[in-house]
């Protein structure tokens, strides 16, 4: 049984206040997400990974397709109990403290009083907010109510998390000790689904990724199986090199373009049918000290640009 | 149904920390204490004066919090998107609704309360000011436990005006949720002439438009028992029972209403 399964999920908005047009938010969209998965739903703005995520809580209901969370219909209860779910920007009532919001939360779980304050106490250690707690939530900056949301998502110890961009207001000590949360909820057996727009924060994660532009599905599978995130090359830096070498190595078609960096220091670009290994000891033999080695890839970035170049312009239904 | 107690305490949490309501309830009680300067200047009328406009404050001000509050709530929640996490905990849509319906009606039962007691205290006072004979030509006595009769129809009224706020905010603006409210609470407050129509129009067309109105719009008028109350004249029992009848159909269709809405609303 799949953490989270969709079929063929759409949803149309309603645009245009004279004449409405549908827009396609989300088109049809396929995605199986195994138990135990951390798994990221990477897209540009406006991909629909919000819609996505919308439709699975059921705040929006789909077009067409269908959806399930553990082998269950969305409405179920049953699954309701057993998920979290931490919204875009989220927030909370003005007026409450943080630490009675989560019992607010608590208390709609069935959780009694006794339970909830110990719940709360440790969630609210958790996500790192001490003495803050008694402060009501409208005294709270963007990346401190970001961690009452994510605390609020797992009151209840869940089996599957959404979190829609999770990383997004905090600084860098925060989105570690939320990255390092993820992998901990993990290994406690809980499947993570995330969105973001940051590669890094898939790569250091995610067992799998889909990826979405223009509301369509382009790719999915682990992060180093998609086409576009292979190896393209080596980039070598290295110092001490001498003039012979380096001649003898681009003669050997080891190396496709030099540039120097500084005297006897120089940045190599290696093919990627080259063993960098090899390079790197016949280099060292000649004398020459490492710096350092980075595979080559596309970014994320640059494959959003090329997608979103490529998508249909026009995502208004029927024109597309 | 703990779920939906749940609820209700927070919105009551939630609205009792608001500033607005403080300032409501701070202002009515004021206002309350102000109808005992009033009475001063009108020798002998004291003590009715400062029933009527003491009820008429309970009744106004019971008005503003429960179209404020009640419109306030509903929106900010769907506004500032708390909704989101809200409702991806297990409870129901309808939970929802009904959760917040209740949380609002135990905040206006609080406020009334109070606006209650202040009222009291203000007639209690009033009553040691007096010799027995100027008491005795009063209609009722200054501390009259009949008049919660009258504050109870008040609260009904209220609870009726806060099903429609809810209503009305389920699909609209809270503005215009704020708007169609009070036009609906003048309304019914002259609903009954409104079945009187054929003694000033000409038209029987009119008149009849006139006279279905009247049954469809809500009848405010029929909760506004104030003068009888003052004047010590008899309120039937029945008449209690029907016009809670009455309002409690009236909440129930309204609650029926919000829920159907709500249960197939997209948040987005
Ligand atoms: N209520 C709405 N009415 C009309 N269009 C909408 C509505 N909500 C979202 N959209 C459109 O649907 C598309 C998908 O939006 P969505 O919020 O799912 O994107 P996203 O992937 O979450 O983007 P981001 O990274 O910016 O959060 C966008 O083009 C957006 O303009
Ligand atoms: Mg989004």
């Amino acid at each position: 049984m799949d953490a989270i399964s969709t079929e063929k999920l759409t949803k149309h908005y309603r645009v245009g206040f004279w004449r409405p047009r549908p827009y396609v938010a989300l088109d049809a969209l396929t995605l199986e997400v195994g138990r135990g998965e951390v798994f990221g739903f990477l897209g540009p703005n406006g991909a629909g990974k919000t819609t996505t995520l919308k439709l699975l809580m059921q705040l929006i209901f789909p077009t067409s397709g269908r959806a399930e969370i553990l082998g269950r219909p969305l409405g179920d209860l049953v699954v309701r109990r057993r998920i979290g779910y931490l919204p875009e920007n989220p927030y909370f009532y003005d007026y409450l403290t943080a630490e009675e919001l989560l019992d607010y939360f608590g208390s709609l779980f069935g959780y009694g009083a006794a339970e909830r304050r110990r719940r709360v106490a440790a969630l609210l250690d958790e996500v790192g907010i001490g003495a803050e707690r008694r402060l009501q939530l409208r005294k709270f900056s963007k990346g401190m109510l970001q961690r009452v949301g994510i605390a609020q998502a797992i009151v209840n110890d869940p089996d599957v998390v959404f979190f829609d961009e999770p990383m997004s207001g905090l600084d860098p000590l925060g989105r570690r000790e939320v990255r390092r949360l993820m992998l901990k909820l993990r290994d406690r057996g809980c499947t993570v689904f995330f969105s973001s727009h940051v590669l890094s924060d898939a790569e250091t994660l995610c067992s799998r990724v889909a990826i979405l532009v223009g509301g369509r599905l382009v790719a999915s599978g682990p992060l180093s199986n998609l086409l576009a995130f292979q190896v393209q090359g080596w980039e070598l830096v290295l110092t001490g090199v001498t003039d012979t070498a380096l001649e003898q190595a681009t003669r050997c078609g080891q190396v496709v373009r030099a540039t120097r960096l500084g005297a006897e220091h120089y940045a190599l670009e290696l093919p990627v049918t080259t063993a960098p290994e090899r390079v790197v000891s016949d280099f060292t033999a000649c004398g020459a000290r490492l710096v350092s080695l980075t595979p080559m890839r596309e970014t994320l970035e640059d494959y959003f640009v090329r997608q979103v170049a490529d998508a249909p312009r026009n995502r208004e239904w029927g024109r597309a | 149904m703990a779920v939906i107690g749940h609820i209700a305490l927070n919105v009551f949490k939630e609205s009792v920390r608001d500033r607005v309501l403080y300032s409501l309830v701070a202002f009515a009680t004021l206002l309350i204490g102000a109808s005992y300067l009033i009475g001063q200047l009108t020798a002998g009328q004291d003590v009715k004066i400062i029933k009527d406009l003491g009820l008429a404050a309970i009744a106004t001000f019971g008005l503003f919090i429960a179209v404020f509050i009640g419109i306030g709530l509903v929106w900010k929640e769907v506004e500032r998107r708390s909704i989101y996490s809200l409702l991806a905990k297990p409870i129901r849509r309808h939970e929802l609704v009904l959760g917040k319906y209740a949380g609002l009606a135990l905040t206006l039962l609080v406020n009334v309360a109070m606006m209650t007691i202040a009222l009291y205290l203000v007639l209690a006072y009033l009553n040691t000011q007096f010799s027995d004979n100027a008491r005795a030509v009063w209609p009722a006595p200054a501390v009259d436990v009949g008049m919660l009769r009258a504050i109870g129809l008040i609260f009904l009224e209220l609870l009726v005006v806060t099903a429609f706020a809810l209503f009305f905010s389920t699909f609209s603006s809270p503005f215009l949720s704020a708007a169609l409210t009070f036009s609906l609470w003048i309304i019914g407050e002259f609903n009954p002439e409104l079945r009187n129509f054929e003694a000033v129009v000409e038209s029987p067309a009119a008149a009849y438009l006139a006279r279905g109105l009247s049954y469809v719009l809500p009848n405010f008028a029929a909760f506004d028992i104030k003068t009888q109350v003052v004047y010590a004249l008899p309120v039937p029992s029945s008449y209690l029972l029907t016009t809670s009848a009455y309002g409690a159909v009236y909440i129930a269709l309204l609650l029926t209403g919000a829920v159907a809405i709500f249960e197939r609303r997209d948040f987005k």
